[in-house]
């Protein structure tokens, strides 16, 4: 059977011709961000090496060459997601920038007092502070669809919580912390019966399993690039047109505009009324080769290998004396994002331990305090798994965290 | 692996620190008290001491927090008992140097007693705020500043 040829694709990126603390390199820290390959890292370089010239400005024969290859990347991120047209589709500096946007536009516009906005216990602090602090502004009222004892969506929970006065439902489609999937299908469907319009975090989601917007039927999905091979400081927001057309710019300057004169202004159409001022152009278009990279590699079989190996960690964590891992503990419904804990070592002592021994992983709060809270804990650490990744490396770690429980209960 | 490496890093006095935290604990009465977080691991120290005469009578932490930050908390708590506030700041400004990597005489560090050990921390620059949160929660109490304000 067709499997993903891991040992090709850690040749494909240039960061693994290293060592780390005097170790190969086992990076397991994708959820924060993934590497990026050769590939992309070339089509950017030529874009600024040969084609070089600001966008949707000049006439000169650059300017068209900048403008068709952002536009471009532009059509194959609405191909990416299932954009039923690429002005869907705007371009921001990462997805904490493209959710800031839908709360300070729509938000700002529709939400008013009295109001409820939903979001879960699971998000990032980029999908629950804007809405937050937007509740305070307009003295509308959060509320917060809890997780069960599996570290999934509490269905039940979330129907009790939603109601008429719901106007927003803000949710992350993957935990950054608990690798879930949530059911954001099911989710739209409720939200729109009430009449509330859904955004989706899709920060941890794109990349590793095929989005299709208008099959899920969002309203607006959010993503970064360089979580799935792009450069950083390059993001996504999908959002439908009809409610984009209705929504204010966000940032004003140039390139937003149809036509400005002293006393007031007329807005360009969408997507170029979110996009103000020079956008991430070579980001765009090194996003735009990030796609064309991951499609050369097939999805389904990034998803088998990327499940088979979540299944491995998940039953090689579990065989740790001591080892809690937060979240479900099968690798349905889920991704390759695992959080763990080994009882009397601070996350902190362990992730140094690990990194040490080359190994990378993410130690902390993970930008979800609230999450944190409501599994009674600070902090954990956290492995994630990505296409370069193998069982070897999952090895690694376990090894080196059975060396670091040594070491530590030495003195215990 | 990295055994070796976890030694130098982890020496037996940090440890030591950690395991068991010299003045751990929180004071019924006291005259000053902040509390301090790592935003990046969401650790916090709370601290409380009584000053009495110009001096530290008595001071305790207590919080969450890893074996740096844990055993810093404890060698530094321990330093500053029975020193005048001036005193604990000049400390306190020693390890904020050690921390920024600034040369200080080594007569001076001598003064800084156990915590001199974390000097080793300082390789490690992703865990050089473990280590000086508890000086820094030192400084805002000494110098005045209450809890972190809620932004809303």
């Amino acid at each position: 059977m067709a499997k993903l040829n891991t040992e090709k694709i850690k040749q494909d990126f240039p960061i693994f011709n290293q060592k780390i603390n005097d170790e190969t390199l086992v990076y397991l820290d994708n959820a924060a961000t993934s590497q990026i390959p050769k590939f992309v890292e070339e089509k950017v370089r030529d874009f600024n090496e040969k084609e070089r010239a600001n966008v949707h400005r000049g006439v000169h024969a650059l300017g068209l060459r900048a403008t068709n290859q952002y536009e471009s990347s532009r059509q194959k991120v609405a191909n990416f997601i299932g954009a039923n047209n690429a002005k869907e589709v705007i371009f921001t500096s990462g997805c904490t920038d493209s959710l800031n946007l839908v709360a300070a536009s729509f938000g700002e516009q529709n939400i008013q007092a009295g109001d409820e906005i939903l979001v879960s216990i699971m998000e990032h602090h980029s999908n629950l502070l804007p809405w937050q602090q937007l509740a305070k502004r307009k003295q509308a009222k959060l509320n917060f669809i809890e997780i069960n004892s599996d570290g999934l969506l509490d269905i039940e929970n979330l129907k009790s919580k939603i109601s008429s006065k719901t106007k927003i439902v803000a949710l992350t489609h993957v935990s950054n912390v608990l690798g879930t999937i949530n059911p954001i299908k099911e989710l739209t469907d409720l939200a729109h019966e009430k009449g509330a319009i859904v955004v989706v975090d899709g920060a941890q989601a794109v990349g590793h399993f095929p989005i299709d917007v208008a099959e899920l039927n969002v309203d607006f999905y959010a993503f970064s690039g360089h979580k799935m091979f792009a450069p950083t400081g390059i993001g996504v927001l999908y959002g439908k047109k009809d409610l984009l057309d209705k929504m204010p710019p966000y940032r004003l300057g140039g390139e937003m505009i149809a036509n400005v004169t002293r006393e007031g202004a007329t807005w360009a159409e969408v997507p170029y009324k979110f996009e103000a001022g020079t956008p991430n152009i070579a980001g765009a278009i090194g996003l735009g080769a990030a796609i064309d990279y991951l499609q050369s590699l097939d999805f389904e079989l990034i998803q088998k290998h990327e499940q088979e190996l979540t299944s491995y960690a998940l039953e090689k964590l579990k065989n740790v004396l001591g080892l809690t891992i937060y979240g479900p503990q099968k690798s349905n419904g889920r991704i390759g994002v695992i959080s763990f804990n080994l009882k009397n070592i601070h996350p902190h002592d362990l992730a140094t331990a690990l990194d040490l021994d080359g190994i990378e992983v993410r130690a902390g709060h993970h930008c979800a305090q609230p999450l944190m809270a409501s599994l009674n804990t600070e902090s954990t650490v956290r492995a994630s798994l990505s296409i370069y990744n193998t069982k070897d490396d999952i090895d690694k770690l376990v090894s080196s965290l059975h060396e670091a429980k040594e070491f530590f209960s030495e003195f215990r | 692996m990295s055994l070796d490496k976890l030694r130098s890093l982890y020496k037996a006095v940090i440890l030591d620190h950690a395991q068991m935290p010299r003045n751990y604990g929180q004071l019924t009465d006291f005259s000053h008290e902040t509390t301090v977080y790592n935003p990046s691991c969401g650790d916090k120290i709370h601290l409380t001491i009584l000053i009495e005469n110009n001096k530290i009578k008595k001071i305790a932490f207590n919080g969450e927090g890893c074996t740096i930050s844990k055993a810093s908390a404890s060698m530094m708590t321990d330093l500053v008992k029975g020193k005048s506030i001036k005193e604990a700041i000049e400390l306190s400004q020693l390890f904020s140097n050690l921390a920024a990597n600034k040369k200080s005489d080594t007569l001076k560090l001598e003064q800084l007693g156990d915590a001199q050990v974390l000097v080793n921390i300082m390789q490690f620059p992703a865990r050089i705020k473990c280590a000086t949160l508890a000086w820094w929660g030192l400084d805002r109490a000494l110098l005045g500043k209450e809890k972190e304000e809620e932004n809303d």
